[in-house]
């Protein structure tokens, strides 16, 4: 038995800042100091930090060590895990306090956090099936089994109020009940995971497979058992190893404890998962292309109705939930429907997954009850914007969903709310912007991630989107007219109203929100010509100040276009037709004489 | 596995391990002396011997930790034993079996093992 455990975080945040070589590092100082039977590596999930890693946590004493280096281990390894003597200065400085060391949960980061979905992340090996189960892992899928009825489980997720977390919201028990009851001939039907997580910036279910793979597979189990079906199916993305690794270990492990495969515990239910890789295709998150796809076909959606749960996978009733949905189920069961819809708000219960990025201190992985404010996530969870700057936006929902202005920054995030202010919840990407991010280049972003990504079926997608990127590609460029920003605000509710599935339904939103609530910045880049936040580079100018130039012929020297001119020790000139705004010059510049307008 | 007994059976069979990330603040605590003299004088069994006592009898809120050196080297290995009904009680010249004894008399039966005292060891 070890007297001593180091969790070290193996999600893929970590693991591209190098913790593998951490690990090894550690095994390596462990053995030189003979603590092999004493201390225990165990690689995790992800802590949510994402900002600080690698990250590693000392137990019994809960000391967490952000931003390890490898030449870090061979202290930690001598000070710390041999002589107890903790090693402050590579503590998360705001756990050290006067007092001793402040635990994890009492920190800015952690306190308003509330783990459903990643209660096990980063703090089980996900590997190992044992760590799982001893933190009642199974009991869930042995409790439906044992003292429920399929119907009675479908009650209890109707009653907790869980909607689908992939971001429309759509009741997770109806979903349940619908594939249950509407085609009752006894034939086979299926129970699948939408694991193909697209939005730029998300990774909420990346992290949820790989710290708790065994959650995700417990809860489908329990949803083949409520449905009567005996297959499921993971569709994840290819681009996520170390989920479908972690994936299919995980798999493995239950087939081995016969916790899928035949006669589950003896009580004559069969359920069995496979694995079912995504090649990057981002409608293949849409439900009906995402089945279709499964069934090896090529990945386009088709009309609904039949809903899946009718006419899904295969042409059988189909069960197709998230897997941040799937998370939450193992915990509704063994607790209750009622303390689950004891968190949240009124239409919304429970808690979200957010993955935060962009202009933010803490970027990383976030649990909070719905009806936390975004004020309370981008201010006090998220430590704020970086440098002192101004918020300006947070966009949520990706290329689906909208802009959260400054205004609305103590609204309860929750599904109604979002969608009444012209955003909506999407998977849990939380984008946060500042003063120096364009409105109009964040819509156009967008616009080609969903031109590049629509499969091309329906017209209203494949061209309208196309169109809507030209316009604001003309706007960006200084080409805008006043009648375009009319022209294109149509053409958005055209494109919502006639596409065929979700991606083309959702993708003007970006356009429409940034409209709604940034609309003198599309006027200044249509009317003064100018990008006020200084990102279009067309509409930029950069000039050099008489005053402040000392003639260093530094910028000339840097600018790649001879654009610059001037002789030594005399002030310099930009040639503005020559000039390719590459900002070289200006970074070059010590005197701060370059400006751009 | 077959049954929900064997599922059990896993789950208690982990929960020392397990217990050992668990946040929640210890009542009972177990600190050892791990300077250089207290591992010189044989400190290093006497955490493993504590550690592993506490996982084989599955108690909770019992934490096993280290410490430095708190100036009394010819006395080491030294072993603080805080809980809830003694306060703090400080243990010399500590082996495996004593730390055996401590766990099981003083924090289980509630009885301090007068006779491993400082106190007693002058």
């Amino acid at each position: 038995m070890y007297r001593s455990q180091v969790l070290v975080c193996g999600g893929t945040g970590c693991t591209s800042s190098g913790s593998p070589a951490i690990i090894d590092r550690l095994h390596e100082e462990i053995k030189k100091n003979g603590l092999e039977e004493e201390v225990e590596v165990i690689r995790t999930g992800c802590f949510g930090l994402c900002a600080l890693g690698p990250i590693m946590i000392v137990y019994p004493e809960g000391c967490f060590y952000s931003a390890v280096k490898e030449e870090d281990i061979p202290e930690i390894v001598s000070e710390h895990l041999l002589k107890g003597r903790i090693v402050e200065h590579l503590l998360y400085k705001e756990t050290v306090t006067e007092n001793g060391i402040k635990p994890l949960s009492d920190t800015n980061f952690y306190k308003k956090q509330h783990r459903v979905a990643l209660r096990n992340c980063g703090l089980i090996n996900p590997e190992n099936i044992d760590e799982y189960i001893a933190l009642d892992g199974y009991q869930a899928l042995a409790k439906v089994l044992s003292e429920m009825t399929p119907e009675q489980v479908i009650q209890t997720i109707l009653d907790s109020g869980l909607r689908g977390r992939g971001g429309a919201g759509f009741p997770t028990g109806k979903k349940w009940q619908l594939a249950r009851t509407i085609v009752q001939d006894g034939g086979q039907k299926y129970v699948c995971c939408n694991a193909d997580e697209g939005d730029p910036g998300a990774f909420m279910d990346r992290s949820v497979l790989e710290g708790d793979p065994h959650a995700v597979i417990e809860a489908m189990a329990i949803a083949g058992y409520a449905i009567g079906a005996t297959q499921g199916y993971i569709y994840v993305r290819a681009e996520y190893p170390i989920a479908v690794k972690r994936l299919q270990i995980a798999i493995n492990q239950a087939r081995e404890y016969g916790l899928l495969g035949k006669n589950i515990f003896g009580k004559g239910f069969d359920f069995d998962l496979d694995i079912r890789l995504g090649a990057g295709a981002f409608v293949c998150g849409e439900e009906t292309a995402l089945m279709t796809s499964i069934e090896g076909k090529r990945g386009e959606p088709r009309c609904r109705p039949p809903f899946p749960a009718e006419k899904g996978l295969f042409q059988r009733p189909t069960v197709l939930n998230n897997v941040e949905t799937y998370a939450n189920i193992p915990q509704i069961i063994l607790k209750g429907a009622d303390w689950f819809s004891s968190m949240g708000t009124e239409k919304s219960k429970g808690t979200k997954v957010f993955a935060l990025g962009g202009k933010i201190n803490n970027t990383g992985l976030v649990e909070v009850p719905m009806g936390t404010t975004l004020r309370e996530i981008v201010y006090e969870i998220g430590g704020g914007i970086p440098k002192g700057k101004k918020f300006k936006a947070a966009q949520t929902g990706g290329p689906s969903g909208g802009c959260i202005p400054t205004e609305h920054l103590d609204i309860k995030i929750d599904y109604d709310n979002l969608i009444a202010i012209g955003s909506m919840m999407g998977s849990g990407g939380l984008i946060v912007m500042d003063e120096d991010n364009c409105m109009v280049d964040i819509a156009k972003f967008f616009l080609e991630f969903t031109v590049d990504e629509s499969c091309g079926k329906c017209t209203p997608c494949r061209i309208g989107t196309k169109r809507l990127y030209e316009m604001l590609h003309k706007i960006t460029s200084g080409n805008g007219t006043l009648e375009d920003l009319d022209k294109m605000e149509k053409l958005c509710y055209y494109i919502k109203n006639n596409s065929l599935c979700g991606l083309g339904q959702t993708a003007p939103n970006p356009v429409l929100s940034t409209l709604r609530y940034f609309k003198d910045e599309y006027i200044a880049h249509v009317v003064d010509k100018k990008c006020p936040a200084g990102v279009c580079t067309r509409l930029l100018q950069y000039k050099i100040v008489e005053d402040k130039c000392k003639g260093c012929t530094a910028c000339a020297r840097a600018c790649p276009a001879g654009a610059i001119s001037g002789t030594v020790k005399e002030p310099h000139k930009i040639d503005p037709a020559k000039c390719i705004k590459c900002g070289a010059c200006m970074s070059k510049c010590k005197f701060g004489a370059i400006i751009k307008e | 596995m077959k049954t929900l007994e064997d599922l059990q059976a896993i789950k208690e069979k982990l929960q020392g391990q397990m217990d050992l990330r668990n946040e929640s603040h210890a009542e009972t605590k177990i600190v050892v002396g791990m300077a250089t003299c207290g591992i010189a004088a044989g400190a290093r069994p006497v955490v493993t011997a504590f550690s592993d006592t506490v996982q084989e009898h599955k108690l909770h809120g019992v934490s096993v930790t280290l410490m430095g050196c708190i100036g009394l080297c010819s006395q080491e290995p030294i072993v603080e034993v805080t809980t809830p009904k003694d306060g703090k009680v400080t243990y010399v010249k500590m082996t495996p079996e004593k730390a055996k004894r401590v766990v099981e008399e003083h924090i289980i039966g509630g009885n301090v093992v007068t006779e491993y005292t400082i106190d007693n060891n002058k």
